[in-house]
């Protein structure tokens, strides 16, 4: 029997009970369009986050202090006292490729200024910071190398943090403010940034002097700091430039070979694949959990074929009585039945990728609908269509033509 | 229960030439529905032979005895069986579906021609809730000739009809038998029925109980123009109308 002959018998057959033949169907759009959609977030998230990691400086490495561990005690990452500024300077001396470098010290605080407090992470960086972060003032200006120096009690604070001191669109250079009881004065206000990688609000900071940071407010001798940000001459780079800093600091270090790093080196990159690596995972389990609907929409065939096969025995008992061998039942069912979660796929390709538009539209989240996507789902939904047809169409091409003929 | 052997049928042994217009006449039991799947090749003997067409078929596989169904065997049915919602056009193609290397064009046209047979030329669309049991079983029998088959096997095929209609699918079986040299198998259990066949075989609990030539062969096409009502219009237009 032609192919094209079975696939007209089977559109023949389907047409003849539309409405069944659309319910039938919404199984399969509905598995396909919410596998479409979910993926079409997850996918969109991935991007977003892509883009986001972008913006932030694809060139940037992060260095933090090692672990600790010594007497059957760790402190975990950035416990040991490892990194110091002087590690700073022999990076910016020996890697040419590091253009922009800051030593970092981070701790928090509770922050007051008159009547309002606010409790908020305080960073100390150093002067570079600005053009390490691609982040411009609002107001006022950015602490100097002589306030570095000095450890001077200034601060820059990010947008949330001025909001909530000193009332919105406020400029509050100039003013003071108490953190740990001493005195600083705000000399300016970041650009407001919007939220990070994580979800943290990136405003909600107070930026100072790592020197400051480490003798006015953490109150440790030494010139321990928690880490290191490194801005790379080009993104193409990278690895170079983490190579050679880790030498460099390996080197300061005086670790021998064999012995581990006792800091933590992270490009940008790294967390970017980090972070994908996260939302794929949540993709997969969403796309997991609309599989089980596709499934479901499986099942919905299965029962209506097998239906279908004992409402249509007399048909199928004449067909073998006329020359249909039962190659030619079984195929004209599971084709049914394919074409069935096939064009109801497509219906549920259409519906996902409308779904995944108005989630854009509406509630302004990104959405991006990849192509090995809809080739996936439309695969699986014919896929599920042979799996779950076999089984009625076998039981079809199993039929006895002399008892189907008498099938009443 | 399970383990009483019964025979269908015992012993039959018949030849049936090209050309005839055999009745199998017999109770239900006698064995000849038994009889017509054999003969159909819709079944297989437990032991004995079939020859058909000078090929022993009654060993063959399930899918040979399909191909010898599509090639060989023209079935007419006392329930019609045509397909709801498909018109009789692709009602009387539908075995040619399950013949390879026939064009579609082809197909039409045979059809086409199986229908101008049977006289239903103007009823190709329609669907067979759309006609009367007469055109319904003409239908029937355009698609039982569109292979071309060495028997037409017909089952009751009056069971359903008024006794009118009945007459006038039996001149058809009749004209096709005389016209075309079909062979026709008439299986019935009415008498009056088996009368139009020229032989008539008689089954009774399993065996064949008489096989005669049948002396007072009766003749359909004489007894339709002995029908006064044809010519009323009244009464071919209530012959006509779908019931």
């Amino acid at each position: 029997m032609h192919v094209l002959i079975i696939l007209r018998v089977a559109l023949k057959a389907l047409a003849r009970n539309k409405m069944r033949t659309g319910l039938t169907m919404l199984g399969m759009i509905i598995g396909v369009a919410s596998l479409i959609s979910m993926v079409a977030l997850g996918t969109g998230a991935q991007q977003q986050i892509q883009e986001e990691v972008r913006a932030a400086g694809t060139n940037l490495i992060l260095v933090r202090a090692g672990n600790f561990r010594g007497r059957g005690i760790s402190t975990g990452m950035g416990g040991a006292a490892t990194l110091t500024a002087k590690d700073v300077d022999a990076i910016r001396e020996q890697v040419p490729g590091a253009v922009y470098l800051a030593a970092s010290v981070n701790t928090r605080d509770q922050v007051i200024a008159g009547s309002q407090n606010w409790s908020t992470q305080i960073e100390g960086t150093d002067i570079e910071f600005p053009m390490i972060r691609f982040w411009d003032l609002q107001y006022g200006t950015f602490f100097t190398q002589t306030h570095v120096q000095s450890a001077a009690k200034v601060a820059v604070l990010g947008s949330v943090v001025s909001d909530n001191l000193f009332g919105e669109g406020v400029d509050p250079v100039g003013q003071r403010i108490r953190i740990r009881n001493q005195s600083f004065q705000v000399i300016g206000v970041m650009e407001s940034k919007g939220s990070g990688q994580f979800g943290q609000d990136q405003d909600d900071t107070i930026l100072a002097p790592y020197t400051t940071v480490q003798k006015k407010l953490r109150g440790r001798t030494g010139t321990n700091i928690s880490g290191i940000t490194i801005s790379a001459a080009s993104p193409d780079e990278m690895e170079e430039i983490s190579a050679q800093i880790t030498a460099v600091l390996r080197e300061q270090h005086r670790l021998v070979s064999g012995e581990d790093d006792d800091f933590m080196l992270r490009t940008q990159e790294d967390i970017a694949s980090m972070l994908t690596g996260i939302t794929e995972t949540m993709t997969g389990l969403l796309a997991g959990i609309a599989g089980i609907s596709l499934v479901v929409g499986g099942i919905g065939i299965m029962n209506i074929m097998l239906v279908s096969v004992t409402e249509r025995t007399r048909e199928i008992g004449l067909r073998m009585a006329v020359g249909a061998k039962g190659r030619d039942v079984l195929f004209q069912f599971l084709v049914e039945a394919v074409v069935l979660s096939v064009v109801g796929g497509l219906f549920g390709v259409a519906l996902g990728i409308g779904l995944a538009e108005a989630v854009t539209r509406f509630l302004q989240w990104p959405t991006a609908v990849p192509a090995n996507a809809v080739a996936l789902a439309v695969g699986f939904a014919a896929a599920t269509g042979i799996f779950f047809g076999f089984y009625p169409a076998r039981k079809a091409a199993r039929l006895d033509p002399i008892e189907s003929l008498r099938f009443e | 229960m399970g383990d009483v052997e019964v025979r269908a049928l015992n012993g039959v042994s018949l030849s049936i030439e090209a050309g005839e217009f055999v009745s199998v006449i017999g109770p239900s039991g006698s064995g000849k529905s038994t009889f017509m799947h054999i003969v159909g090749c819709l079944d297989r003997p437990t032991s004995g032979q079939y020859i058909l067409d000078n090929q022993d078929v009654s060993t063959l596989s399930g899918d040979a005895l399909a191909a010898v169904r599509n090639k060989r065997i023209g079935f007419v049915f006392q329930g019609f069986n045509l397909l709801a919602r498909t018109s009789a056009l692709d009602n009387v193609e539908l075995p040619l579906l399950y013949r390879s290397g026939i064009r579609t064009s082809e197909r039409h046209r045979r059809a086409h021609e199986m229908l101008e047979t049977v006289g239903l030329t103007d009823r190709r669309d329609h669907h067979p809730n759309q006609m009367s049991g007469g055109q319904q079983q003409r239908v029937a029998i355009a698609r039982s000739l569109i292979n071309r088959p060495s028997i037409v096997l017909a089952d009751e095929p009056t069971g359903n009809l008024d006794s009118r209609t009945s007459t006038e699918i039996m001149d058809i079986f009749q004209r096709l038998n005389r016209e075309q040299g079909i062979t026709v198998i008439l299986i019935t259990h009415e008498r009056e029925i088996s009368e139009y066949g020229r032989r008539i075989i008689r089954f009774r609990d399993g065996i064949v109980v008489s096989d005669q030539t049948n002396a007072s062969q009766r003749s359909a096409g004489d007894e339709i123009s002995d029908l006064p009502t044809a010519a009323d219009p009244v009464v071919s237009e209530l012959l006509t109308r779908p019931r």
